[in-house]
């Protein structure tokens, strides 16, 4: 099979367009919130509220709302309460952040299991259903998208100050806990936008896996950025054709191919690499 | 010229530079700073000086404006702390994220995101100030650099420049001086003493009290309350020193020179490392001892 006909032929199908285009764009928009998320130490934080929104995600489903919208409201509350918690008591905050995970996740699975007739499949919260993103569907990544993507060019100063600097953010009067919310709310709506791509349990790795192999070859904030988006559009399309010609689920075969992306930068990478630096010591 | 001072200062010079008025900070239960008064002109270059949890850097929270004492009254140029983006800060060495993704002119230009306003990017002039400022401590041909590439000395540099091109009017630096070798402390020290005279009041957290002594011209010596406030041969007196220190500390009077003696043997030893902190190539022995120069 000639190359162009490898890339052209599933796309006679409009299903594998959406589904091309879905995975683009969370290709992109993963990637660059994840960066913040890997240099504020927030992996554990994004995990848990993609788990969180699973009750969310049911009742809008019985309520017959759209499901980014239960998924949002359910990401909020989870996030609130994590940040009562840990401010109330003598508990840490990745302490609180278990407990209220794993409750809400138990609450969504419980909720969905008295569904007698429900259509909203376990599998395809937890593992993403990318080809089945409706239009309207990748309407709402897009506009999701381009907000998320507004607010990180027009706040970059400020929020790179947060990152790197908290005390300087303080010092020089910046909105630092509205800055803060913004940038976990940030990450609340790129982890409901890429739940149809990769669902509940797979989104952490779109958003940490390629900022963190980017992080290693970078060293500034925007080229990581820029490096990590690059990273996970290949990983989604390559991950989609894969999944589309072998027949393989298409989330988890887009997280592989950046996982082995990731293990690539990880070991080979100039300078800083495990298998550079191993040379670099020997000769 | 420095380019911290480009700008003509905005404030009334004749009102102290940092007034605080029984300044009382408490966090939970335990009180931090306690009935803290002081004040400095413009210019005046401190070293602050006591033992861990001392609340040194609670006191320069509460300058910066960062925490909100419960009690008194903090004042920079006569206006609470809170409007001020004129307060620089130089941070641990530990504090900072060394494998961070910024360069050494990222580090810098955050010092003008104050001057630049939301939604701006930065200009030429910020640009120009940045260049300036690395220029000014010496680090310019270092501003492509990652800042996990620098070596403590130039870190702090680096530092040190943003807090110029925030043209930051005062300085609060934690412990910038721990961990450097003699010739880095010796550029640091050269480059605030600089920056204090043209103006910037500057505050040095320490745990060297001979450092302290020899090189400021002021001790602020707290532990919670201030124990004493001046010259150092009016602030480093034995009495002085066992009531900041408490009984971590003995102070022995020979003839001209009072020497010290850390005693760590019993309570946790926080003390010793305190006084140790910028000795430690000097083997155990000595690590307990700080020459302390006479009450005169």
């Amino acid at each position: 099979m000639e190359i162009g006909q490898f890339f052209w032929e599933p796309l006679r199908y409009p299903f594998m367009v959406r589904a091309l285009l879905a995975s683009i764009l969370v290709g992109i928009l993963c990637p660059v919130v994840g960066s913040y998320m890997v240099l504020k130490g927030l992996s554990f934080f994004g995990d848990a509220l993609a788990h969180a929104i699973l009750p969310g995600v049911v009742l809008a489903f019985l309520l017959g709302w759209p499901m980014a919208a239960g998924a949002l409201v359910a990401a909020l509350v989870a996030a609130f309460l994590i940040g009562f918690i840990s401010q109330r008591s003598s508990l840490q905050e990745d302490t609180a952040i278990g407990v209220v995970f794993a409750g809400a996740f138990a609450l969504g699975v419980a909720l969905l299991s008295t569904l007698n007739n429900y259509t909203v499949d376990l599998a395809h919260i937890l593992f993403g259903d990318v080809l089945g993103v409706s239009a309207r569907d990748l309407w709402v990544i897009c506009g999701l998208g381009v907000v998320v993507l507004g607010v990180i060019v027009a706040l970059y100063k400020e929020l790179l100050v947060l990152t790197f600097d908290p005390m300087l953010a303080l010092v020089l009067r910046l909105p630092a806990t509205a800055l803060r919310y913004l940038l976990l709310g940030m990450v609340a709506l790129t982890v409901v936008m890429s739940l149809q791509t990769v669902g509940i349990a797979l989104v952490l790795a779109m958003l940490v896996t390629p900022a963190a192999a980017a992080r290693m070859v970078t060293r500034r904030l925007p080229a990581m950025m820029a490096l990590a988006a690059g990273i996970g559009v290949f990983a989604n399309v390559t991950g989609l054709y894969l999944s589309y010609y072998w027949n393989i689920a298409s989330g988890p075969t887009m997280v592989l191919v950046a996982t082995a992306l990731f293990g690539l930068i990880f070991l080979f990478a100039p300078r800083r690499g495990l298998v550079w630096r191993k040379v670099a010591a020997a000769g | 010229m420095l380019a911290g001072l480009k700008k003509s200062s905005p404030h009334d010079l004749t009102l102290p530079a940092v007034a605080l008025e029984g300044v009382t900070v408490r966090y939970e239960q335990t009180v931090a700073l306690e009935q803290v008064t002081l004040r400095l002109r413009r210019g005046d270059c401190v070293a602050v000086v006591g033992p861990n949890g001392a609340g040194k850097s609670t006191l320069f929270h509460a300058i910066a404006g960062v925490v909100r004492p419960q009690e008194g009254e903090v004042r920079i140029y006569g206006s609470q702390p809170g409007r001020h983006i004129c307060v620089g800060y130089v941070p641990q060495r530990k504090g900072v994220d060394l494998l961070f993704p910024v360069t050494v002119a990222d580090v810098v230009m955050m010092g003008r995101v104050g001057q630049m306003g939301f939604l701006r990017w930065p200009a030429r002039r910020d640009r120009e100030a940045v260049r300036v400022a690395l220029d000014e401590v010496g680090m310019g041909e270092y501003a492509g650099r990652q800042i996990g590439e620098l070596s403590g000395g130039q870190l702090q540099r680096v530092f040190l420049a943003r807090a110029l091109a925030q043209e930051a009017e005062l300085l609060l630096m934690d412990e910038p001086l721990t961990g450097l070798d003699l010739p880095s402390q010796e550029v640091i020290l050269g480059l605030i003493s600089r920056i204090q005279q043209h103006g910037v009041t500057v505050l040095v957290a320490s745990h060297d009290l001979n450092q302290a002594g020899e090189q400021f011209p002021l001790i602020l010596l707290l532990n919670r309350r201030v124990i004493a406030f001046g010259p150092p041969e009016q602030v480093l007196t034995a009495a002085n020193l066992l009531s900041a220190y408490g009984s971590h500390i003995h102070v022995v009077q020979s003839g001209t020179e009072a020497l010290l003696l850390a005693d760590s043997c019993c309570s946790g030893g926080s003390a010793l490392q305190q006084l140790s902190a910028s000795t430690a190539t000097q083997p155990v022995m000595q690590e307990t001892l700080a020459e302390m120069r006479p009450p005169r």
